[in-house]
């Protein structure tokens, strides 16, 4: 049989009709032409921030930075170093974007499956809730808050009491301080023992119920651990923990927690924002589960509730969270609108006032462009292994 | 036997009238307000409290808006009333927030080139116009030449030239909408067909610039247009300080651009591809004449729900220093001599009303198509 093969191809001749050929010829056109394009770049930069004094190191990194934050979770003062600032501004950043992911995520659930409420005036409500906040920009809604919301309020000495110790004036929210004595460590321990103690028993319950089709009152039960044991070692250690409330001295408020009105703005307006585009992916994602589901669980015996917490809406999950993510990731960037308001985050601290001070825009610009890409990244990767969890699993 | 039973008193030979359905099942107010607002107890209480919910709201909008507000006079009337809108103070300024700081005696150039180009939208997204296909060459090759000639001037046409720190105001922003949606669409595309090539070099860059420009917020690429582009360039070269902002909105938005193409690219059956290569016809005629067409028409609603997020966006330009709409009004509202206790909340309500009237319109649009695009289907 040997002899009948066919003949080897003659090798193959260099043409330009080869679409091979053609394709390695496009690529390094393109190539040579970014090349080119960033040489370019590269060296007018650089002759241009020699012309104009720019420094090309990260020396400042180390620098005084002289400038004061208001609102400092790490330990940070005029005299810390522009590196240190960086990450007031980090913390900042993530601090805003976690507290507005859980309550937008939270608001918008409230609000997608009140958009497919059988009560029309509800639905009606939430549908204007958000065709009113998705069609205005955020950055509107920001200085809304911020200007004509929290701005007007009455000054420190006109301040509004609200019962325990919680003041609200112009300057922010101030609530009570929590003053830590000796042995508060041990509430803290019987905190996370209670919380290990309601986990082993959920696992307990679940594997009763599997066994037996028992229910065990976890939700009771957990309640009762939680709030119960942390409160006997509480009353047990001689009440370790204290709360000081604010006291009003001349023109502004001493002691207390402060909430900045700017922090308080970004939040709400972030929330609203989010929370209404969250709205929509999450009816979306319940109509997106056949009707037979809901039918099937009232035949069964479900009540509504339930039938949505367990049938529904882990199935609506699915298809809910790839876009959810892609929400959580506009948030996180969208916080950055922070700097029309002064919240110190990144942008405001770093690329702002960083900056201008240091007049190292390569440098800073990069930095900054980095974090916000590890930060996407993270949460990427992060979402993904939530949507595999919910992933169906294939037999 | 069956003369017997029907004669029998209990089996009756007359029709029985018919009876009116309970008033609660009968097609009615009474019957649509139990079914849709009172159909259990914990419904009727949530009927109730959004009930007072929204004429709660309803009626502070209201009074604040219209019956407390301030309809005519001058700042001194608005100075005294705390409990309404001040209207005159809109009237005052609305040429400042459609114009800025452009000439007076110009200002028919904007107005021409703003007519222009909603009269090339609308022939372009009214689905039975004749001659589309015009519209689109119109508004994608000649109107920014002709738009850009008008409002800025040229020497030779007798248009004296209007330097661009004098613009502002609505003008502002409908030119970054504008030019963010007439170079966002080409760039996306060229950048979609990169992203789904199948020579690996083309793809690695495309794909980078798609995700590294989606991964970041707008603020900063706008602070690096800023800061940067200067730097990038020689001196001679360094662009204008509107045209910085502009290009970083096109770049910015066409990499949104070119995931929404991408994904009608997808959505296109294999076939298509297939059977253009079978008949010979090369990479680019099968895309210009046979999948783009396709790909394009699925994702018209995807492409304005972009350029919905572009409008919106259009507003952090002020962070640049680019007095837009939303600058305008924030400049207008500190204004001393309307010093009011109302005119920050009439200026931000008059803001959103416009954001929200342009925004509102373009959403109704993309759910229309999308309604038209889905009944093309199943037929």
């Amino acid at each position: 049989m040997s002899h009948l093969s066919l003949p080897a191809p003659s090798r193959r001749s260099l043409s330009l009709h080869d679409t091979k050929v053609r394709g390695v010829l496009y690529q390094l056109l393109l190539a040579g032409c970014l090349l080119a394009l960033a040489l370019g770049i590269g060296m007018q930069t650089a002759s241009n921030m020699r012309v104009r004094g720019i420094p090309l190191s990260f020396d400042f990194w180390n620098e005084s930075a002289g400038f004061d934050i208001n609102q400092t979770l790490i330990p940070y003062d005029a005299l810390s170093t522009y590196g240190q600032a960086f990450w007031v501004g980090v913390v900042n950043t993530l601090y805003v974007s976690v507290l507005a992911i859980l309550f937008a995520t939270l608001l918008g659930f409230v609000i997608g499956v009140a958009r497919l409420s059988p009560n029309w005036i509800v639905s009606k409500v939430a549908t204007a809730y958000v065709e009113l906040v998705r069609n205005v920009p955020l950055l509107l809604q920001l200085l809304f808050w911020y200007n004509a919301v929290l701005k007007p309020l009455p000054s420190p000495k006109a301040s509004i009491a609200i019962p325990g110790g919680i003041y609200l004036n112009n300057r922010g929210l101030i609530i009570p301080e929590i003053h830590l004595h000796p042995g508060a460590g041990l509430v803290g321990l019987a905190f996370v023992a209670a919380i290990s103690c309601c986990v082993a028993f959920w696992f307990r319950a679940r594997s009763v119920q599997r066994r037996t089709g028992e229910q065990l009152p976890v939700l009771l039960v957990s309640l009762a651990t939680l709030i119960g044991f942390p409160l006997v070692v509480f009353l047990a250690a001689g009440e370790p923990v204290s709360f000081v409330a604010p006291q009003l001295r001349g023109f502004n408020f001493q002691g207390g927690h402060q909430l900045y009105p700017e922090f308080a703005a970004l939040l709400i307006g972030l929330s609203v924002y989010t929370g209404s585009y969250i709205a929509e992916i999450v009816r979306g994602g319940i109509q997106a589960v056949p009707k037979g589901q809901t039918e099937a669980a009232y035949a069964l015996g479900l009540a509504p509730g339930k039938t949505l917490r367990l049938i529904v809406v882990p199935q609506a999950l699915r298809i809910i969270i790839p876009p959810l993510t892609s929400q959580y990731l506009n948030l996180i960037k969208n916080s950055s609108l922070a700097v029309f308001i002064g919240y110190p985050d990144l942008v405001q601290i770093f690329a702002g006032t960083v900056l201008n001070q240091t007049g190292a825009a390569v440098q800073v610009m990069a930095i900054t462009l980095s974090v916000y890409l590890v930060i996407s990244l993270a949460t990427s990767l992060a979402m993904n292994a939530c949507n595999r969890h919910f992933a169906i699993v294939e037999r | 036997m069956s003369d017997q039973s029907m004669r029998s008193p209990v089996v009756s030979s007359a029709l029985i009238p018919a009876m009116a359905p309970p008033a609660d099942v009968r097609p009615g107010p009474v019957s649509w307000m139990k079914k849709n607002l009172f159909s259990t107890p914990s419904s009727g209480a949530l009927t109730i409290c959004f009930v007072l919910l929204a004429a709660w709201l309803l009626h502070h909008f209201l009074s604040f808006a219209i019956f407390n507000a301030v309809w005519s006079g001058g700042h001194e009337a608005c100075r005294t009333n705390s409990q309404g809108a001040c209207w005159p103070f809109i009237a005052e300024k609305l040429d400042y927030l459609r114009y800025g700081a452009y000439p007076v005696f110009e200002r028919w150039r904007v107005d021409l080139a703003q007519a222009i180009g909603a009269i090339l939208i609308v022939w372009l997204l009214w689905t039975k116009a004749p001659r589309r296909k015009v519209a689109a060459l119109l508004f994608f090759l000649v109107y920014p030449v002709a738009a850009f000639v008008l409002v800025r001037g040229v020497a030779w046409l007798h248009l004296p030239v209007i330097d661009t720190t004098l613009w502002g105001g609505l003008l502002i922003t409908l030119l970054m909408s504008i030019v963010g949606i007439v170079f966002s669409l080409p760039i996306g595309v060229i950048l979609a067909l990169g992203r789904r090539s199948e020579l690996p070099f083309v793809k690695t860059v495309c794909v980078t610039f798609i995700e590294v420009v989606r991964g970041v917020p707008f603020i900063t690429v706008l602070f690096m247009a800023n800061f940067m582009m200067p730097l990038f360039v020689p001196d001679y070269l360094t662009p204008d300080r509107l045209l910085r902002p502009l290009i970083a909105i096109a770049l910015f938005s066409s990499a949104y651009m070119a995931e929404v193409v991408r994904a009608g690219l997808q959505a296109i059956p294999k076939g298509q591809y297939e059977a253009a290569k079978a008949l010979g016809i090369s990479y680019f005629d099968m895309m210009r004449l046979i999948v783009l067409p396709q790909a394009l028409t699925i994702v018209i609603p995807s492409i304005v729900s972009t350029f919905i997020g572009l409008f919106k966006d259009t507003t952090l330009v002020a962070i640049v220093g680019i007095a837009d709409f939303l600058k305008a009004v924030e400049t207008a509202r500190v204004d001393p001599n309307w010093a009011g206790p109302t005119i920050s909340s009439t200026g931000y309500l008059f803001a959103g009303l416009v954001y929200w009237g342009f925004c509102f319109g373009m959403s109704r649009y993309s759910q229309s198509m999308e309604r038209q695009l889905a009944r093309g289907h199943k037929s």
